[in-house]
């Protein structure tokens, strides 16, 4: 590797040319990497995220792994703020994986600029303070007569001295008291609030960024491998000296399913995953590999393995739908009473939503070199990957191979999509076993087959809702059986069933909500806002039945649903807020232009969804034509997450989410045929194409409230707002995702 | 096993492997040119595109026998330090998420700038209709496609 430091003062020659524009120059060998370790030898250290070089060259660490969700600019920024760094002078670096330095390392669940935001603060603030301290001793000259601004410390007679200047007697200050420390005025920000590129733009965009996938170390060899289609088979043999015998293909052996190697389904935080049987092949290339793989044959045991039928599944929720009853989970006043009472309208609507893959763009993969410890050395292992929580795959090295935590190296390397999917390590499991019994050191790839065959997918689920509305046209009742998925051990997998922050739980007056679970032996995991991502779609699609039924216009029936302005549970930031549940209802709807006459074919949908701690409305505009053929013209979105650190990167979630959303909703499903997964490439598993994008209009209110993340939560009420719009624009209701099923083809 | 002779961004290369090998193996594990990307193997994802004389090809179904023109990866597009306009562009509009489609969205916009030097949204869409961007990029690509349309009007009149 080229250990040549880039800064992205020497990267960029800014010139301007004719026409006014300004054109960026790359001024460096083009082979230049990123490397963390040698940039930093002249430098300062004022603590584990700062250093500051004696050529005013400022580093800091970026703690959490980058998917694309944008926190390895994010959190820097919230560093470089406090400590009145100029960020031009920035240069970030991943943080090595350092638990004991850095914290918990993990990206999920939106919440690594909540979890972050005062530590970050704290560390740029007291970095700021040891600058101040450096300039008072060498200045000579009073601390608060000095601030800390653009990179440098300046006095109020106006002398000043730059960060590179005192970055070696910073060093030697003694470092502050966090309880001491004071936080900037938020009105004197400088870099928070503003628009910041991602750190990494100009390696992505001239193909010189490493992901998991690029890793190439000494002596590394190729490999694949190949589990049974069917969930929990295993292998017993295979056309081994055949598939030896071909072009490039160095070796190729079975791997029993190992229980050690962790849980076969996951917990969110404790995703580690059971290596699965399978037949591995290692080869010269990727190439070598993957044709051996295409030229496997092997006999498997499916004792063991997945019956699952999604359409066998779809018929058995119906019938309990039909029967009702589940575990209650919110018995509700007088439910019943409203549902039968003569002079309430009333309706009934059975959802449902499919299992869906993550195809993160970057297909799973990870590279090992398992060293057999020899004279005394104790085996050791060192292991590259992109992960949402790398440290947590030394676990499975302990548990699986015996390697003790201490003596496994893990490298974060930055993901191509993580979506929740890289919070499971089964890939990891496989390379490090592959490492371990070929000894050598391989780098795994999945094809993109392996990789939806192998998901921990988005569960798939239906809602049976019943409700009724007075003759004043308010919600008189609310009845809400949630049909989901349990592992074999009766657990409810990740994503299905209600989390209890749904507006039924905790905002309506008259609700019944019910439970009850299906066996499934399919894989589930976390897929961008596990949960609320399908319960989005039936509840704000029923709050809009129920508004139609009551000849309301929605925008007035779900405003009302929300009642007073108030917080469910005062100073949870988890918790529902009414009024900015309101306000951002309000802000899409107004910027939408709401209840403006459309023309024929067209609608206006609405829907709100609160999760992740963010409150977000969106309002979908579409046409659709007698074909169903429909067009997603624009969709406004306005959202409450607290102030926002990176507007530019803050505004690419939203828009990616609304994408995401589409593309999930309009074309996106996988289903099970006796435990075989049926789709195995994008031909069968599309993803929406640029030509579907719609317009999207993006508006924060950024409240006084803690900033949030925003990763997952614009995803949520895009579904519901396009089938309510469409519904606006032909009075047909969707209740089934994706799409697709129901005659709709997105144009 | 067979030698290959290849010109990939402007160096003359040659490699000994199977012909059926597609140029994007041979590019990411032979050449240890990376910045072409897998994503399914199958001409659905863009994500391997590469330009052969000039002209988009998706190099995950192209066998390296079949290969006779000019291959240009991402990592060639740059002229020297001069980075395309595109790469200029992308980097203005902050267009990346995850990044990994990014190499092959830029090499198709590539292909379509070099033919088509003010093109409307819709030959945007066209163009680029073989890339998927999982993570949602497409209204930044669209409009990083046209700020860097006018850089490279504004370059062409300059030289
Ligand atoms: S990898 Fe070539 S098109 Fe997807
Ligand atoms: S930026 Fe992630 S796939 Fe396009």
């Amino acid at each position: 590797m080229n250990n040549k430091n880039i800064s992205r003062r020497n990267l960029f020659k800014v010139s301007a040319i004719a026409g006014g524009g300004l054109m960026l120059k790359l001024s460096l060998p083009v082979n230049a990497l990123e490397d963390s370790r040698t940039t930093l030898v002249k430098s300062s250290e004022l603590n584990f995220y700062v250093q500051i070089a004696s050529d005013g060259q400022i580093t800091i660490y970026a703690p959490n792994p980058e998917m694309g969700q944008g926190i390895k600019t994010t959190l820097p920024m919230i560093i470089a703020e406090e400590m009145g760094a100029n960020w031009d002078d920035v240069e970030v670096v991943l943080a090595p994986i350092d638990p004991a330095k850095f914290g918990m390392q993990g990206s999920g669940g939106s919440m690594s600029v909540t979890r972050n935001f005062d530590a970050m603060r704290r560390m740029g603030a007291s970095a700021r303070e040891m600058l101040i301290g450096a300039a008072s001793e060498l200045m000579e000259v009073e601390r608060r007569d000095l601030k800390a601004e653009a990179s440098r410390v300046i006095h109020g007679s106006g002398r000043s001295m730059s960060f590179g200047q005192l970055a070696s007697v910073a060093a030697q200050q003694p470092v502050p008291v966090p309880e001491q420390l004071s936080f900037k005025d938020p009105r004197s920000y400088s870099i928070i609030g503003t628009s910041v590129g991602s750190v990494d733009n100009l390696v992505i965009a001239t193909g010189l960024t490493k992901f998991g996938i690029d890793v190439d170390i000494p002596g590394m060899k190729f490999a694949g491998y190949t589990r049974c289609p069917r969930p929990g088979g295993k292998a017993i043999s295979f056309n081994e000296s055949e598939i030896k015998a071909l072009p490039g293909v160095i070796d190729a052996f079975i791997l029993q399913p190992d229980a050690r190697s962790g849980k076969a389904s996951m917990a969110f935080l404790d995703g580690l995953a059971a290596l699965q049987g399978g037949v591995a092949i290692v080869g010269e290339d990727t190439w070598s590999v993957f044709s051996a793989k295409a030229k496997l044959k092997v006999s498997w045991d499916e004792s063991g393995a997945s019956k699952d039928q999604w359409s066998k599944m779809v018929t058995d929720a119906r019938a309990i739908a039909v029967k009702g009853g589940g575990e209650v989970k919110l018995a509700g006043a007088s439910v019943t009473e409203a549902l039968s009472d003569g002079n309430n309208r009333t309706l009934e609507a059975f959802y449902e939503f499919p299992y869906v893959a993550h195809v993160c763009m970057e297909p799973m993969n990870c590279t090992v070199d398992f060293r057999k410890g020899s004279a005394g050395k104790p085996d050791s292992l060192e292991i590259w990957l992109g992960s949402q929580f790398p440290n947590q795959v030394k676990e499975i090295a302990e548990n699986m191979l015996g390697v003790k935590q201490e003596n496994v190296v893990v490298h974060g390397l930055r993901m191509g999509g993580g979506f929740g999917r890289r919070a499971v390590h089964d890939f990891a499991a496989e390379a490090m076993a592959i490492s371990h019994q070929s000894g050598l050191p391989v780098k795994l790839t999945w094809t993109r087959t392996d990789d939806i065959h192998n998901d921990y997918f988005r569960v798939g689920g239906f809602e049976n809702m019943k409700g009724a509305v007075s003759l004043d046209g308010k919600l008189a009742a609310w009845d809400q059986h949630y049909i989901g998925f349990a592992d074999d051990k009766g657990k409810r997998v990740i994503g299905s069933g209600l989390r209890g922050n749904e507006l039924s739980m905790v905002a309506f007056d008259n609700a019944r909500v019910s439970q009850t679970m299906m066996p499934v032996a399919t894989a589930c995991g976390a897929w961008r806002a596990p949960g609320s991502n399908t319960n989005a779609f039936v509840e704000q699609s029923f709050i809009h039945e129920l508004a139609s039924l009551a000849e309301r216009d929605h925008l007035e029936f779900l405003t009302e649903l929300m009642g007073s302005r108030r917080w469910i549970k005062d100073g949870d930031i988890s918790a529902l807020n009414t009024g900015r549940a309101i306000d951002v209802i309000k802000l899409a709807a107004q910027k939408a232009g709401w209840g403006k006459a459309m023309p024929e074919g067209h609608g206006l949908g609405l829907a709100f969804y609160f999760c992740h701690a963010a409150h977000v409305a969106e309002v979908a505009e579409v046409s659709v034509d007698v074909d169903k053929n429909y067009s997603v013209k624009r969709v406004t979105v306005a959202v409450d997450v607290g102030p926002i650190i990176n507007m530019s990167g803050a505004i690419n979630q939203v828009q990616g989410s609304i994408v995401d959303g589409l593309s999930t909703m309009a074309l996106q499903e996988i289903t099970m045929q006796n435990g075989r997964i049926e789709q195995d490439n994008f031909h069968q598993y599309p993803v929406m194409r640029i030509a579907s994008t719609p317009e999207i209009d993006v508006h924060f209110i950024q409240s006084d409230n803690k900033p949030t993340g925003l990763g997952e939560p614009a995803l949520p009420p895009l579904a519901p707002a396009v089938t309510n719009a469409i519904f606006a624009a032909t009075g047909k209701r969707i209740r089934s995702m994706p799409l697709s099923n129901e005659g709709y083809k997105l144009v | 096993m067979s030698k290959h002779k290849l010109t990939v961004n402007g160096n003359s290369l040659e490699v000994d492997v199977e012909g059926d090998m597609p140029l994007l193996w041979v590019l990411r594990d032979k050449f240890k040119l990376t910045g072409t990307k897998f994503g399914c193997g199958i001409a659905q994802c863009g994500a391997c595109t590469v330009h052969i004389d000039g002209v988009a090809v998706r190099s995950c179904v192209l066998p390296v026998s079949s290969v006779t023109g000019l291959v240009t990866t991402i990592e060639g597009l740059a002229q020297g330090e001069d980075l395309h306009p595109l790469q200029s562009a992308w980097i203005e509009h902050d267009v990346p998420q995850c990044g990994y489609c990014q190499a092959g969205q830029i090499m198709s916009a590539a292909a379509l700038l070099s033919k088509n030097s003010q093109p409307s949204d819709n030959d945007i869409d066209q163009a680029l209709a073989g890339n998927y961007c999982r993570c949602g990029t497409y209204v930044r690509i669209r409009r990083a496609v046209h700020t860097a349309a006018s850089f490279y009007n504004a370059d062409k009149r300059n030289s």
